[in-house]
């Protein structure tokens, strides 16, 4: 399958009537990654989506991809596949005839068809179910079918929309292996439309953070988690702090906490024990929220309870300025 | 004990209504056809007369033949109407509001009852109704079309314009359960509309469609006041046939006929249900 295929957006708008769903985005997707597109629901990270796919009309810009303008292409001339949230499997059509549905539209013979849809069912390990309907498989199954329709188009680019959350938690963590897994094999750029910042940070190689319609942030995994540029990613991407030092908005990592002797005044207002962790909830004099992930074994060297005054320290250097 | 005698009681009032108003008039219908008939007195009996003179005649099946021919075109019709008019109320009419209305226009005629809106028919397709003298003053046709009514024409028209409704109502429920994204899935898979329509849209609207053909089907095989009118008593089905041996008081040689006529619609219906399965539709 195709390797490097870069998929860039440029100004690309999305309006219905008055209201703005994606303000002017601009972004190049490097071939071969696997990007998660994230951010809180309406934020427009899947309108984004659809119009990549073209299952949504571009209001203004364009979607480049490979060098050629495809935002006015139909969703199959474009060298995507979209994979659906609810999967979107063809009730009446068995496995094998799901994956070999595109196929089939291209007029190509059932012998031949079935051969590529079977490799394809290999590929997601369901060979066995192949002549099974959608009704009869699990939510994990048929996302695995699910995949492997999207995939028979041979894409350059997988589209996939919001895939795990219909999955129970336990599947969810399983499935979100098997998708990396599945990335790294076949090479092609796998872009994530998620909710949820653990799910991000797990599968994406890149992370498109998107707020109010525009991108607040957007870099490597790591990079966005170290340093969130705005008190939104901050405070969207969890484990950190927002708070206001001499006059101006700091980020600190919950982590980075020091409970102890010195530094700011602080009473404790909820203890949570998380297995390797215990976060402390305390309330600082000038009235802010401060979150305290301390080691357990730390933690219990000298246990602290709900009311207890602490002290707040941190290394200067992990702070971490905000933009306004 | 006491659980099973409240459910008994519980399930008593419907089955009292089916019993009393449904199973006993049929099982009577029976019984009466094989009961012999003279001129002027009905007795009981159990003989095959009935029934013998009705296999052995040969009006019976040409009227019989005529009823398929009836129930096949106005199928015909009824479906690719009422398939293209759920079809645009489903797919084609964006906002919830606009189908509610559209739909509810489709139901405007049921407003009055089947009778009028047969009748009304008469005078626009007459020997000087409004289509002729349309047509003539157009220039279209220089004498009136004697075919537009008192026809097999006319029939099928009532027919057809009774009963599309009820291929549209089942075929339209059916379409909107039909989950949008997998219309999305069939052009992400390069489908084009013809082959959404084909592949997707129609094996799934499949139960809708044997629910419409089954109500057009009996209304039409069961019909006979429809052919009486509009046919201007020049055509004959099963139901007229019925009809005109009740006339004449020869009800065991109507109920015969009855029966043959139920097993006949029974048998056709089994049929279609072998081809799809309606249950969860329902």
């Amino acid at each position: 399958m195709g390797a490097g295929y870069d998929l860039e957006l440029v100004n690309l708008t999305k309006r219905y009537g008055d209201t703005l769903a994606v303000d002017g985005i601009d972004y190049h997707f490097k071939a071969g990654h696997y990007v998660c597109l994230l951010g809180p629901s309406g934020c427009g990270k899947s309108s984004t989506l659809r119009m990549i796919a073209g299952h949504e009309s571009v209001s203004s810009g364009s979607v480049v991809l490979d060098g050629f303008d495809v935002s006015h292409l139909p969703p199959a001339k474009r060298g995507t596949a979209m994979m659906f949230q609810n999967y979107a499997l063809f009730p009446h059509l068995s496995v094998r005839d799901n994956v070999a549905f595109s196929l089939r539209m291209k007029g190509i013979d059932k012998a031949a068809r079935h051969k590529k849809a079977n490799e394809l069912l290999e590929l997601v390990d369901m060979t066995k179910y192949a002549d099974r309907l959608p009704a009869q498989l699990s939510g994990g199954q048929q996302q695995r079918v699910a995949l492997a329709r999207a995939l028979v188009t041979q894409p350059k680019i997988l589209l996939l929309d919001e895939p795990l959350s219909a999955l129970d938690p336990f599947l969810r963590i399983r499935m979100r292996a098997e998708l990396k897994k599945l990335q790294r094999e076949l090479g092609i750029t796998f872009i994530h439309v998620t909710h949820g910042q653990d799910e991000a940070l797990a599968l994406g190689d890149e992370l498109v953070v998107m707020n109010n319609a525009v991108i607040e942030q957007a870099g490597r995994a790591r990079d966005v988690w170290a340093a969130p540029r705005t008190e939104f990613v901050a405070r969207f991407m969890g484990g950190h702090n927002v708070i206001n030092l001499a006059g101006s908005k700091v980020a600190l990592r919950a982590d980075d906490v020091i409970v102890g002797q010195e530094g700011m005044a602080a009473t404790v207002s909820a203890v949570e024990y998380q297995g390797g962790h215990v976060a402390l909830t305390t309330k600082t004099e000038t009235g802010e929220e401060v979150l305290a992930l301390v080691p357990e074994g730390h933690f219990f060297e000298s246990p602290k309870n709900p009311g207890d005054a602490v002290r707040l320290a941190w290394d200067e250097g992990r702070l971490h300025r905000l933009q306004a | 004990m006491t659980r099973s005698f409240t459910a008994w009681l519980q399930a008593a009032p419907l089955a009292i209504v089916l019993v009393g108003f449904l199973v006993a008039p049929i099982i009577m219908i029976v019984i009466v056809s094989f009961w012999g008939a003279t001129e002027w007195s009905i007795y009981p009996a159990f003989q095959f007369d009935n029934y013998a003179y009705l296999f052995s005649s040969e009006v019976t099946y040409r009227v019989f033949f005529a009823t398929f021919k009836y129930a096949f075109i106005t199928w015909a019709f009824t479906l690719s109407i009422g398939f293209t008019v759920a079809y645009f109320l489903a797919f084609h009419v964006r906002t919830q509001a606009m189908q509610i209305a559209l739909f509810l226009l489709c139901t405007i005629p049921f407003w009055t009852s089947n009778i009028i809106r047969m009748i009304s028919w008469i005078p626009f397709l007459g020997r000087n109704g409004i289509a002729n003298q349309t047509l003539i003053s157009w220039g279209i046709i220089d004498e009136p079309l004697e075919w537009l009514l008192y026809s097999d024409f006319s029939v099928i028209l009532a027919f057809v314009h009774l009963y599309t409704l009820f291929m549209v109502v089942p075929i339209f429920n059916t379409m909107m359960r039909i989950d949008k994204s997998l219309i999305e899935a069939a052009y992400d898979n390069g489908a084009s509309a013809m082959q959404t329509l084909w592949h997707v849209i129609v094996p799934l609207t499949k139960p809708g469609i044997m629910i419409g053909t089954i109500f057009v089907v009996t209304l039409v095989m069961g019909d006979f006041i429809t052919v009486r009118f509009m046919s201007g008593s020049q055509k004959a089905n099963v139901g007229r046939l019925i009809s005109n041996d009740i006339g004449l008081l020869q009800y065991p040689s109507a109920s015969a006929t009855a029966v043959v006529l139920l097993c006949t619609v029974l048998i056709v219906i089994a049929v279609l249900l072998r081809f799809v399965n309606i249950r969860k539709e329902l």
